[in-house]
């Protein structure tokens, strides 16, 4: 009964927020185009293109949520993933100012012909055709997370020793990102980018078609995080989560399991990052940072992890009161963000969406327990509402099943 | 043998001030013989010049100097000779002896000494072994060096004669160098020679070695043969002195580290916590110094030679406390979720670099060296700064102290005990509680003490932390922990392996592939080097 009800209002809820997006997918760039520009429902290209950038976040806060709050496994790193994918997109970039560069080199990129390279490197071949950065932006940071996870966690390096492995690979990354004769701009990245698919990248446009690409990607891949996480597959994650040793003792290869969504994750964060360059129009190794692979664990936990919808408005609040804050306030921001990072850990572990639903699930119990005392004796039917999209994809959960997904409160073992 | 240095010491004293006596009493005795060469043809000057060279008289140098450069005049009228310098129209005079004004004239009052190339080679020589007979034993030397360079045969002479009069026994090695070198270069016969090449391959150093393989190329016979020995020979030595030289980068930059990471892995050890504020503790010390020697300058500027003995307790004490105040305000709260605390201690970091920064704002603080550790000195062919000797010795010294801290007080076996197993340490009556508190406070103020050290190698500034919080946790984990032998280890071994990296493979790329060892390193042992055994591990 209780089960049911929750399963339903996890529906409802991923329902509503895929409702919001495909509003928001379809309203904004219409508010860019189609409204004239004094109109007050207009919008401008920069609040597109940070929009657009937005969202970028709230993928790449999806893919950390998935390892996080499902699998228990804090990845300090994951803004490697997403700079990788920014950069495959960047070659590409790069490539399409053919002859338009300040050197004018059909093939060198303006940094090559300035360090006096005679020819294009060999990992750069290729980068001309989209379809083959797009390939690279999903299989170049897929292939580094398979590889990185089939050591990690076949030798079952676990909890905070992993997270400081994986902030190391963004560190060894961003070291490496910033030699001049590593043939990725060095310090400067790749910038100064002219148009994607034979689209101008500075016009509205464009820009308004990137944003829908980006709210697009965020839907499937929330749509594919929620059919991983609903799936038996999902209970076993959870289960990693919480008690790994219990769950290797039942039988579960649980390093193929963590490799498994650890693989998917980093793809999702290269996918983030692919849409984020085009929008920035910069991609240099400042993104390998690690505060930002921290930061991005923030969003999700300000969000509520383990919630899917959380990571996403998590990254959507912080980003924008980020961009408020640094534009009126610069001074006070580190004090709001590091604050931020210690009230939510005390005192919101679980986040805002976690609380929230939480609070909710409590108001319900209590009606559902003062109606019983009244004695209607017949517990209220669930509001019945439209089957979401997200009902669908999710379902193989057989319909008498047992326990909802323990994802809203989630604490990792150990 | 220091009585006997002294003595010598005195014995030079004596010698310089007779020098300068002479130097002034025979001004008159020089000052003729100068104006000889007024007079003559280049045979007289030649002479003259020998004549002025065999008074061995070190206030001659500059008339010969500028005899060699045709600077060299004398006065038409009296035949008095001058060091003259063109104007204008007018010619500027000075003594040649006691290099004072001596008034100008006209172009026509005055005629040049006129020196042809043969003459030259006679000035260089007879200057060479004028300085080479200064009372001055830096002197003596700097001449010596200018004959090594030159490889001057001229010079031999010269040598030979100073040699015979040396009694500096350093100073007399260089000469020996700069003769032999002189000697290669000359067309001396073959077994002087050899015994120069023997004398360059004893000195061992990058010079000889240049000069030894010079001369391998250029002669041959036994003469090549022995070059050869003696460059392969040398070309050994420095490859061992280099080696030296980086084991001694290494264990440098390795004692940073372990003074970086050494209160991390105390506190790792006990409470299984990152603290991902410990780079901004080591921060706060290194500011902790420049307030200090602010002070200090101020108020008291005899003391700043002591600025560092002040800072040291301060720093502690400062680090400390904040890291007691983080621990009783925040991680005792999230205690057993440690990526939690991860988190928390993160934007703790956050918060005190921002402190900091709008402090004293976001540049570097010029935090000064006191004398008794800047400059440097050398072992063969090694440099060792004294900045960073001393770093090493304080760096074993916090260890040892720790050590002792650890293994023989009450806290140490209350802390041990709870690192080992907190249920069983808690059962037998130890505050837990207030063993993480004291092991924070402890590990933070190490950290403060740190920053006191680092202040003097690294520029100051509200990023200081954020350098070394990355390689902290890889000598942690590496190192294991609830050892702290593991630390030392961990710190010396990345700190060696890095430097001995770096010529192949250039700094950055040697931090790299430091950083995909230690990824692999974790497979192969998960828990680091000095990992703990036991059940508790496997919580």
């Amino acid at each position: 009964m209780m089960t049911s009800f929750l399963f339903r209002a996890m529906d409802a809820r991923a329902g509503i927020f895929l409702a919001i997006l495909a509003a928001v997918t379809i309203l904004v760039p219409m508010g860019n185009l189609l409204v004239p520009e004094g109109s007050p429902f207009h919008v401008s290209t920069y609040a597109v293109t940070l929009m657009g950038k937005y969202l970028t976040y709230a993928l790449l806060a999806l893919a950390v949520d998935l390892v996080w709050g499902y699998c228990g496994i804090l990845s300090l790193g994951h803004a490697a993933f997403f700079a990788l994918g920014g950069y495959a997109m960047g070659m590409y970039l790069m490539r399409q100012i053919g002859t338009r560069g300040v050197y004018g080199d059909p093939i060198l990129p303006d940094f090559m012909v300035f360090l006096n390279w005679q020819e294009l490197p060999w990992y750069w071949f290729g980068f001309d055709m989209f379809w083959f950065a797009a390939l690279m932006v999903v299989l170049v940071p897929g292939l580094l997370a398979f590889i990185f996870g089939w050591f990690a966690f076949r030798s079952r390096v676990t909890g905070v020793y992993l997270s400081i492995i994986t902030q190391a690979l963004t560190y060894a990354l961003l070291l490496a990102f910033f030699r001049n004769d590593m043939g990725f701009g060095g310090n400067n990245g790749l910038t100064d980018f002219k148009d994607i698919l034979g689209f101008d990248v500075q016009a509205s446009t464009t820009r308004a078609g990137l944003f829908a690409a980006s709210a697009i990607a965020l839907a499937v891949c929330f749509l594919i995080c929620r059919s991983i996480t609903r799936s038996k597959l999902g209970k076993i994650l959870v289960a990693v989560r919480d008690a790994e040793s219990r769950t290797r003792f039942l039988g579960y290869r649980v390093e193929h399991y963590k490799l498994f969504v650890w693989t998917i994750s980093a793809m999702m964060a290269g996918i983030a990052g692919a849409l984020y360059v085009p929008q920035v129009g910069i991609i240099n190794p400042g993104e390998f940072a690690p505060a930002n692979s921290i930061e991005v664990v923030i969003w999700v936990a300000v969000g509520g992890r383990g919630t899917l919808v959380g990571a996403v408005l998590g990254a959507v609040l912080i980003n924008f009161s980020k961009t408020w804050f640094t534009a009126v306030l610069p001074e006070v921001w580190l004090f709001a963000l590091g604050g931020l990072f210690v009230v939510v850990t005390l005192f919101l572990p679980k986040g805002i969406i976690g609380t929230f639903s939480d609070g909710w699930t409590a108001l319900r119990q209590r009606k559902i327990s003062a109606e019983a005392e009244a004695g209607s004796g017949e517990p209220p039917s669930v509001p019945p509402h439209s089957p979401s999209a997200a009902a669908n994809v999710a379902k193989p959960v057989a319909p008498s099943k047992p326990p909802a997904p323990s994802g809203a409160e989630p604490q990792p073992a150990e | 043998m220091s009585v006997l240095k002294s003595f010598i010491l005195i014995l030079f004293m004596m010698i310089g001030l007779s020098g300068s006596a002479f130097a002034q009493g025979d001004a008159e005795t020089l000052r003729p013989l100068i104006n000889e060469l007024a007079k003559g043809k280049y045979a007289e000057t030649k002479s003259q010049v020998e004549a002025i060279a065999a008074t061995g008289n070190p206030a001659a140098t500059p008339a010969l100097e500028a005899l060699g450069k045709g600077a060299l005049f004398y006065r038409k009228s009296d035949g008095d000779v001058f060091i003259a310098e063109k104007a204008g129209k007018i010619y500027k005079l000075t003594d040649p002896l006691t290099l004072e004004a001596a008034g100008e004239v006209g172009k026509r009052d005055i005629k040049k000494i006129k020196v042809n190339n043969s003459l030259r080679r006679v000035i260089r020589s007879a200057l060479g072994s004028l300085t080479l007979m200064a009372p001055d034993p830096t002197v003596r030397i700097a001449a010596a060096e200018a004959i090594f360079k030159a490889q001057d045969p001229a010079g031999i002479e010269a040598l030979d004669l100073a040699l015979a009069a040396e009694v500096d026994d350093e100073v007399r090695t260089v000469m020996e160098q700069a003769r032999a070198a002189a000697v290669l270069n000359s067309d001396l016969e073959e077994a002087e020679k050899l015994g120069a090449v023997q004398t360059l391959s004893d000195m061992g150093n990058r010079d000889a070695l240049s000069l030894l393989s010079g001369i391998e190329a250029s002669s041959e016979g036994a003469v090549k043969v022995a070059a050869a020995k003696g460059s392969k020979k040398i070309e050994k030595s420095i490859a061992a002195w280099d080696t030296a030289q980086n084991v001694w980068y290494g264990l440098s930059l390795g004692s940073v580290l372990l003074l970086a990471a050494i209160g991390l892995a105390i506190t790792f050890g006990v409470m299984g916590v990152i603290n991902m504020a410990h780079g901004e503790m080591v921060m706060i010390g290194a500011y902790v110094t420049f307030v200090v020697q602010e002070l200090i300058r101020t108020s008291a500027p005899g003391l700043f030679e002591y600025s560092l003995f002040f800072a040291l307790p301060l720093a502690f004490l400062t680090s400390g406390l904040i890291g007691v105040a983080i621990e009783r305000g925040v991680i005792r709260w999230l205690y057993g979720r440690p990526l939690e605390t991860l988190l928390a201690t993160w934007g703790i970091s956050l918060i005190l670099q921002q402190t900091i920064r709008s402090i004293f704002g976001p540049t570097n603080q010029e935090v000064g060296n006191p004398d008794w550790m800047s400059g440097a000195f050398e072992i063969g062919q090694m440099t060792i700064t004294y900045n960073r000797m001393w770093i090493i010795v304080f760096a074993m010294l916090v260890f040892a102290g720790l050590m002792l801290v650890l293994k023989k007080t009450p806290f140490g076996l209350y802390t041990r005990a709870v690192t080992q197993n907190r249920k069983m340490a808690a059962s037998m009556g130890i505050r837990t509680p207030w063993i993480d508190a004291m092991t924070f406070g402890l590990g933070s103020g190490i950290a403060g003490i740190a920053g006191v050290a680092l202040s003097q190698i690294d520029n100051v500034s509200p990023n200081l932390g954020q350098g070394y919080i990355i390689d902290s946790f890889m000598v942690v984990v590496f190192g294991g922990v609830g050892n702290l032998w593991g630390t030392l280890v961990g710190a010396m071994t990345l700190g060696v392996v890095n430097k001995f990296l770096e010529p192949y493979a250039g700094a950055v790329l040697a931090k790299i592939l430091v950083l995909v060892f230690i990824i692999l390193f974790i497979q192969k042992r998960p828990r680091g080097l000095f990992a703990q055994k036991g059940r508790a591990v496997e919580a």
